[in-house]
């Protein structure tokens, strides 16, 4: 789940990062009241949880009411990167003598949280990682000790950081460490932390992603997320609560298990076909859920045919061929065909359920992928 | 000859009075795992379908000389098992239970490398060696003893693999799924490490997918380290960068590490064929026996 910058800002302020003074502000009107209140200059932030708003236009300094109206009637309502802009952050712009990068994630190859530090922030610091890496100090943080002061301030030096903050910095970047921890975030990233003419530091943009594994045991952040969907159709997998990606393609794909639905897909490319989703119900599906999968896709109307694909471990054959015949039966013509594969558990007692008036049953995964590719082809001639 | 489990196994079912855990036990039982105890936190004294229950997995150990573990516990309280688990002599730790927070993870396998203990997964279907024991949740039947070594991240993944094999008489040493988090106990190379020491396994199957660089780092270990033939599939050739494909590691990021063609890339560099299709695969592997 990942925070809005408000919140994250929220997030570090309550820790004790130093944040620029802000408002929220939804409406043109409401955004130069922000401003007013603040004093000028301000910077105009679009509110979507996508890197590189800047760059898309999505961030501008106003030095005036004027320019500030401007700024916020060009930022609300832009669709920035395919997210609906429905509010921004009106901040107290920040005099700065330096721009200086802080994170903290999981480095999954070592299996141990990484904290970084750099004197090149303020830009895109995936491209200073790909392009001179040495300019990144990196410290790997043992997970039972959690941050040492001295690993804090190591870094700090190593990453050359301007010595009469370098104090300043290490603070942030342990109580940075701290509150990725006690947040079970996945990632917490400031860029920039600006360093101000008199020698402070502020966080000017804060990015905090938490796990959504770990959203159980924090009700508080939980209830930060909200509806940004663009597509009507990933808010309807959200709300049956499946794992799903829409793709540009017209072969709908139903599958349990990631790497075996990542398969189908690959399997209908390899046959000349294109994806129109990826769609996994997950270990273990009832009848309901497999009759919630078939509605999902039959509401796209890119789709032209279904492949349905299951290889029950925990998830049960017959279970599943319940789902298809109920959410089939409720249709006069079923509006797309549909090919079933059916392996695994009970997989037999599934087919002697299944109604093969409305389905096409074929016995391999290949067939049925191919008899899925055709049946789209002949749609679409 | 098998890795990591045969018929002499004794389990302890780490949450055995859940649903799942009794479910699944039954399973096992019924494939002919030598399930020994339960474990669950205030459960002890009873008894789940004749298998003794303990309060604690140090009792099961002590009492019935367990020596593995399947842990089928819910995600909030896995770790805390995991670490009991791991504070116990046993050999090997079989995590099924998927959704465990990645930062109880990394404290998980920051103990585990102080262990002698093997942990494979979380999320991951589990370990069986065909005609002698599986440890989780794998449908059994479509399993057969022989001489192919399977390894995955990916458990539906996997059946259909090993359905691929068996259904042309190619049987299997031991299957492991070692799971599709970002920090899972088993890596590809410890897997492969076990196939290439054993004799009886002729050639390793090996299923990847996008996301991390997990595969780049074994098809290194392959080029130097084994003689043994291997043949993988990668899925996730035609997932968009920068979107979740279910599992959490199944990430392509923008910056184009992680993907399936930098998977196949050092895979095929390493002399490693990777099928298209499962079934190609199968035909790789049927090329080396």
């Amino acid at each position: 789940m990942k925070l809005h910058e408000y919140q994250a800002k929220g997030v570090f302020a309550d820790a004790g990062i130093p944040t620029p003074d802000s408002q929220l502000a939804t409406s043109v009107d409401e955004a130069v009241d922000a401003g007013d209140a603040l004093g000028y200059p301000v910077a105009v932030k679009a509110q979507v949880q996508v890197g590189g708003r800047g760059k898309a236009g999505g961030i501008e300094i106003a030095t005036d009411a004027d320019e500030l109206r401007a700024a916020a009637e060009n930022i609300l309502g832009m669709d920035l990167k395919g997210y609906h802009v429905d509010r921004v952050l009106v901040e107290s712009a920040v005099d700065f003598t330096n721009e200086l990068y802080l994170g903290v994630t999981m480095d999954r190859g070592e299996g141990e949280p990484v904290a970084m530090v750099s004197s090149e922030g303020g830009v895109d610091i995936e491209e200073v990682a790909a392009e001179t890496p040495e300019a990144i100090a990196r410290e790997h943080v043992d997970p039972a000790f959690g941050m040492h002061s001295y690993q804090a301030r190591k870094a700090v030096y190593e990453a050359d950081i301007p010595r009469d903050v370098s104090r300043a910095v290490s603070s942030v970047l342990e109580t940075l460490y701290d509150l990725w921890e006690a947040n079970d975030a996945s990632e917490a990233e400031i860029n920039p932390l600006m360093v101000t003419d008199g020698g402070d530091v502020v966080a000017a943009d804060a990015v905090m992603n938490v796990d959504d594994d770990a959203l159980f045991r924090h009700p508080d952040l939980a209830d930060m997320e909200e509806e940004s969907y663009t597509d009507d159709l990933e808010r309807k997998a959200g709300e049956y609560g499946f794992d799903y990606v829409r793709l540009s393609g017209n072969v709908g794909i139903i599958g349990n298990g990631a790497g075996l639905v990542m398969a189908t897909l690959d399997l209908v490319d390899h046959y000349g076909g294109e994806p129109a989703n990826f769609l996994d119900i997950g270990g273990g599906a009832k009848a309901e859920r497999v009759a919630n999968a078939l509605d999902m896709v039959f509401s796209d109307p890119n789709v032209d045919s279904v492949v349905f694909n299951i290889f029950g471990g925990i998830t049960r054959g017959d279970e599943v061929a319940r789902g298809i015949n109920e959410a089939l039966s409720q249709f006069d013509e079923i509006p797309k065909p549909v090919v079933v594969r059916l392996a695994g558990t009970n997989a037999s007692e599934g087919m002697e359920i299944l109604d093969t008036s409305l389905v096409r049953v074929e016995e391999t995964l290949e067939e049925a992928v191919q008899r899925a590719v055709d049946d789209a082809a002949e749609v679409t001639n | 000859m098998s890795v990591l489990v045969d018929a002499d196994t004794r389990v302890v079912v780490q949450g055995i009075t859940g649903g799942e855990g009794k479910f699944h036990a039954g399973q096992m039982i019924e494939y002919g795992t030598n399930v020994v105890a339960g474990a669950v936190p205030g459960k002890g004294g009873q008894d789940v379908d004749g298998v003794p229950v303990y309060d604690t997995v140090h009792e099961a150990v002590r009492k019935e000389d367990a020596d593995a573990s399947v842990v089928l516990v819910p995600p909030a309280f896995a770790a805390d098992a995991l670490f009991e688990a791991l504070d116990t002599s046993l050999d090997l730790v079989v995590a099924i239970t998927e959704g465990i927070p990645t930062q109880d993870m990394a404290k998980v396998n920051r103990r585990l490398r102080e262990t002698d203990t093997h942990l494979v997964g979380p999320n991951c279907p589990g370990v069986i060696t065909p005609g002698e024991a599986k440890l989780g949740i794998l449908p059994g039947n479509i399993f057969a003893p022989g001489k192919v070594g399977l390894v995955s991240r990916s458990g539906t993944l996997t059946y259909q693999v090993v359905d691929n094999l068996t259904s042309r008489g190619i049987g299997q040493t031991t299957a492991i799924g070692i799971g599709g988090d970002p920090i899972i106990g088993t890596s590809f190379i410890d897997a492969l490490e076990l196939f290439e020491a054993d004799e009886e396994t002729e050639a390793v199957a090996m299923c990847g997918e996008i996301g991390g660089e997990d595969e780049e780092e074994a098809a290194e270990y392959i080029a130097t380290q084994m003689d043994t033939p291997v043949a993988a599939f990668i899925a996730g050739r035609t997932a968009p960068p920068g979107k979740r494909m279910g599992h959490a590691g199944a990430i392509v990021s923008g910056s184009g590490t992680g993907t399936a063609e930098s998977k196949i890339d050092a895979l095929n560099a390493a002399g490693v064929p990777v099928g298209d299709t499962p079934e190609e695969v199968a035909d790789h592997i049927e090329g080396y026996l």
